[in-house]
């Protein structure tokens, strides 16, 4: 790609951008939250038309027009939210538009076999008929990947592909990549882990705010200096969130108190205290039952054992209306479905659970709706022209401040965190650290759920370590390393 | 740094920009070709003309279709609205009119149309609460729903009448559909107030807002604390009395309650106006104005051809075309399109 330039209203994307693909190379596409990692990809894939500049494959000028005629032209894409039908079996995700037919008639002894037979390759043994729903978000993102597989493809484009895998399945994908590299597939990796992109990239190309940095050798690229060539800062003065303060805690600021908290197929019982001034961190594997937690607390899920009590007195929490009515808030795991209000503006999603709890009779003034706005984009630093722009204009990063700031709006006493580091670059997560830590110290109690467990540690004063839907240990101060919550995931620690 | 904001400004501008220019283009038309389309006549001290008379026409779409834009905010639709509008006609009608025939004429409310005019609106609302209970606490989906009513409903009203028509005498409740206020017919005064009335209510409280909120993305709302069911709740049962009442207009524009073609089809057209008036079949964000538009520009077109003279067998297509055509106008990706084929074309 030559010159590669998009405008969107009222910003540029992409500027006179170069990006060279190799035949059978792993090229990671780096890049913070805006810096045009995506806008390249659909330029690619023929969802945005590029204002200026060429693509050539294979020396030849292409034009894809849309995401179908990019595949015609083998350029495959696997995007970070999976975009297959979840409701359809994963033998028909697979040969969804391309279905064998005999006699007229789909035939479905074949779209089994070869389901099965392309899933095998990435080594993946699953009843392929059962629908793609029932299955983790794990699977279905490899089942998206074996989709894309079976085309004839000479570039595979994995957007994010890791985001949702455990440790196991990203190797699993991994050695996956490396054989597809060896056959000569062409592989642009995009992601945000950057340990990830050492295993596995053989080149890497930096972007910053719609311009290219450079491309490098993975082999010659230190870790120190790829990461101040993201944010646009020296490796010297990269800011590093401190590892936080044991704090002082006593009987008297616990916050929320819940005893006995369960919901069977969801998390045994289990009691949690949550204390003001304090980051309580759940560690755990996926699908240990920390979101399930949560979901709890919040009002989404009714328990079915035990009880909360919020400073000492016992409250039925049965919606997040009531949740937010006691002073809590909570940042959701997934933020496309459960955060964004996608066409309203900044300002609406920003003020819409404050509104929530005021009730419909008490209108905020839009000129004090624009005052909140405008306060929390520049206390969270929201990269946006303005605060009327619909939020799906923004950026990943800058769309979870937003949602953060819906919430610190409503200054909740209890600030629940569903993985607020996910999908979002190396810059907003130490911000969004940064963050927590002085919401801390300004008394705020906060629950932090994380899958990154350097994180849990560096942010929390007291850890819960959760294993197979259950609570396993609690660990606090000095006991927090990544060590001793390794062992109790592994299972030979309990307190 | 280039920027082509001022461009792409120009492409998406307020939607309800396309309707109002359509609406224009029509009335533009109707000045140098249709004679006499914009004579407003004084008698009597009242005010004729084709003009006044298609608002006059427009009344009830214009009802419905406010109620419908707020459902359809909500990601939902009702096709009930005709059948409600039977209903209220048939109430109102046969508690004044009481004929022997129908089960009404049990009821004696004293020929008090205040009371008439009452009881048929809170039945419509609760009507539209139904739809809405429907929708929300059991799940089923609006177009099966409101379609359960749509059907039962217009049965309902015709059992009210006994499947006859009733005809009433009352002053009051003619004057709903014919009589005058200022010189102009009373049903402008009546969409214009409830107009009014609406707009405040969903843009001076946050109501409006949690509509939107819910229509695009009703999981997030829940999480942000906004109570989707509620919200549904109350815009189905709203969309519910506007269509009583559109339905109390109609009755009062015939004297009559006429449950098998009281407003038989004006779902569709209510649907049309929304469409047409920018508001999106997928929800989110709304516009009240727009649709009015929309339900004048569909009443245009068939006052247009009337007094042109062209037959009435025309008019169907003509409206069709017309809509589609906003339909294409309002659709960035076909604007996006004809500009690209103009630039081509011109260098």
């Amino acid at each position: 790609m030559k010159g590669v330039r998009k405008t969107f209203p009222g910003m540029i994307a992409l500027d006179d951008v170069n990006f060279t693909l190799r035949a059978g190379e792993i090229h990671a596409l780096m890049g913070e939250n805006g810096a045009g990692k995506s806008t390249l990809i659909k330029i690619i894939t023929g969802v945005h038309r590029r204002d200026a500049g060429a693509i050539l494959l294979d020396g030849q000028p292409i034009e894809a027009h849309s995401p179908a005629h990019a595949q015609m032209l083998g350029i495959s894409t696997v995007y970070q939210e999976i975009n297959l039908i979840p409701q359809l079996s994963v033998a028909e995700n697979l040969h969804l538009g391309r279905q064998p037919m005999k006699l007229a008639r789909i035939d479905w002894k074949t779209i089994r076999r070869r389901a099965r037979e392309s899933l095998a390759r990435l080594e993946l043994d699953i009843d392929v008929t059962r629908p793609l729903a029932s299955f983790s978000i794990a699977i279905q993102q490899l089942v998206a990947i074996a989709r894309s597989l079976d085309v004839e493809a000479r570039i595979l484009i994995l957007d994010e592909p890791t985001s949702s895998l455990d440790e196991n399945e990203v190797k699993q994908l991994f050695t996956v990549m490396r054989r597809l590299k060896s056959t000569g597939l062409g592989i642009i990796f995009i992601t945000h882990f950057i340990d990830q992109v050492y295993e596995v990239a053989d080149r890497i190309t930096v972007l910053r705010n719609g311009r290219l940095v450079g491309e490098y050798e993975t082999a010659q690229l230190p870790r120190l200096e790829l990461i101040g060539k993201m944010i646009g800062r020296t490796a010297a003065d990269t800011p590093r969130p401190e590892r936080a303060r044991p704090h002082g805690v006593t009987e008297r600021n616990i916050f929320l108190q819940a005893n006995g908290l369960g919901r069977k197929g969801s998390i045994a019982p289990l009691d949690i205290t949550a204390h003001s001034g304090e980051v309580l961190g759940l560690a755990g594997l996926l699908g240990s039952g920390r979101t399930e937690i949560a979901c709890l607390l919040f009002g989404l899920d009714r328990p079915d054992s035990g009880g909360i009590a919020v400073r000492g007195r016992k409250v039925r929490i049965n919606s997040p209306r009531k949740a937010i009515a006691e002073g809590f808030g909570m940042l959701p795991e997934d933020r496309q479905s459960q955060g964004l209000v996608p066409d309203l503006s900044l300002r609406e999603n920003i003020t819409l659970a404050l509104q929530a709890r005021r009730g419909w009779l008490k209108p905020l003034s839009r000129k004090r709706q624009a005052e909140i706005a405008d306060r929390f984009i520049s206390a969270l630093n929201i990269d946006t022209t303005n605060a009327e722009k619909p939020i799906r204009f923004l950026s990943g990063g800058n769309q979870q401040k937003a949602i953060l700031a819906r919430w610190l709006a409503t200054e909740p006493a209890l600030l629940i965190l569903d993985e607020p580091t996910r999908g979002i670059d190396v810059g907003a997560k130490a911000e969004v650290e940064k963050l927590i830590a002085s919401l801390r110290d300004r008394g705020m109690s906060i629950i932090f759920i994380s899958s990154e467990l350097e994180e849990v540690v560096r942010d929390s004063q007291r850890v819960i370590v959760l294993r197979d839907r259950a609570k396993v240990a609690e660990l606090t101060a000095e006991d927090i390393t990544e060590k001793r919550i390794m062992l109790a995931i592994a299972g030979s620690e309990t307190t | 740094m280039k920027r082509r904001q001022g461009q792409r400004r120009s492409l998406s501008m307020p939607r309800i920009v396309w309707p109002l220019i359509a609406l224009a283009l029509l009335l533009l038309f109707n000045l140098f070709f249709t004679d006499g389309f914009f004579h407003i006549e004084v008698r009597d001290g009242r005010l004729y003309g084709s003009l006044i008379d298609i608002i006059d026409r427009a009344a009830p779409v214009i009802l419905v279709s406010m109620g419908m834009t707020l459902v359809i905010a909500t990601a939902g639709i009702d096709l009930s609205v005709g059948a409600v509008m039977a209903i209220a006609g048939a109430l109102a009608a046969g508690l004044i009119a009481r004929p022997e025939y129908s089960v009404l004429s049990n009821f004696d409310i004293g020929g008090s149309f205040a009371v008439a005019l009452l009881i048929a609106l809170l039945i419509s609302a609760l009507a539209g609460a139904g739809n809405g209970t429907l929708v929300t606490v059991f799940g089923v989906q609006p177009i099966v729903a409101t379609l359960i009513l749509m059907v039962a409903g217009r049965g309902i009203a015709q059992l009210l009448t006994s499947g006859q028509i009733v005809t009433f005498r009352h002053e009051s409740f003619a004057y709903l559909g014919n009589g005058f206020f200022l010189g102009l017919p009373v049903t402008i005064t009546i969409v214009v107030a409830m107009l009014l009335m609406i707009g405040l209510l969903v843009r001076r409280t946050a109501l409006g807002l949690f509509i939107e909120a819910v229509g695009d993305n009703p999981t997030a709302s829940r999480h942000a604390g906004v109570r989707p069911h509620f919200i549904r709740l109350f815009v189905y049962s709203l969309c519910g009395l506007l269509a009583g009442l559109a339905g109390l207009i109609a009755a009062a524009d015939i004297q009559a309650a006429d449950a098998n073609n009281a407003g038989l089809y004006i779902e569709l057209d209510a649907i049309l106006a929304v469409v047409i008036g920018g508001t999106a079949l997928t929800g989110g964000r709304f516009s009240l104005l727009g649709s009015v538009i929309g339900a004048l520009l569909i009443q245009s077109i068939t006052t247009t051809i009337l007094s042109r003279g062209v037959p009435v067998q025309y008019t169907l297509v003509v409206k069709a075309a017309v809509v589609i055509a906003v339909c294409l106008l309002q659709s960035e990706r076909f604007r996006l399109l004809i500009m690209h084929q103009l630039r081509r074309d011109g260098s």
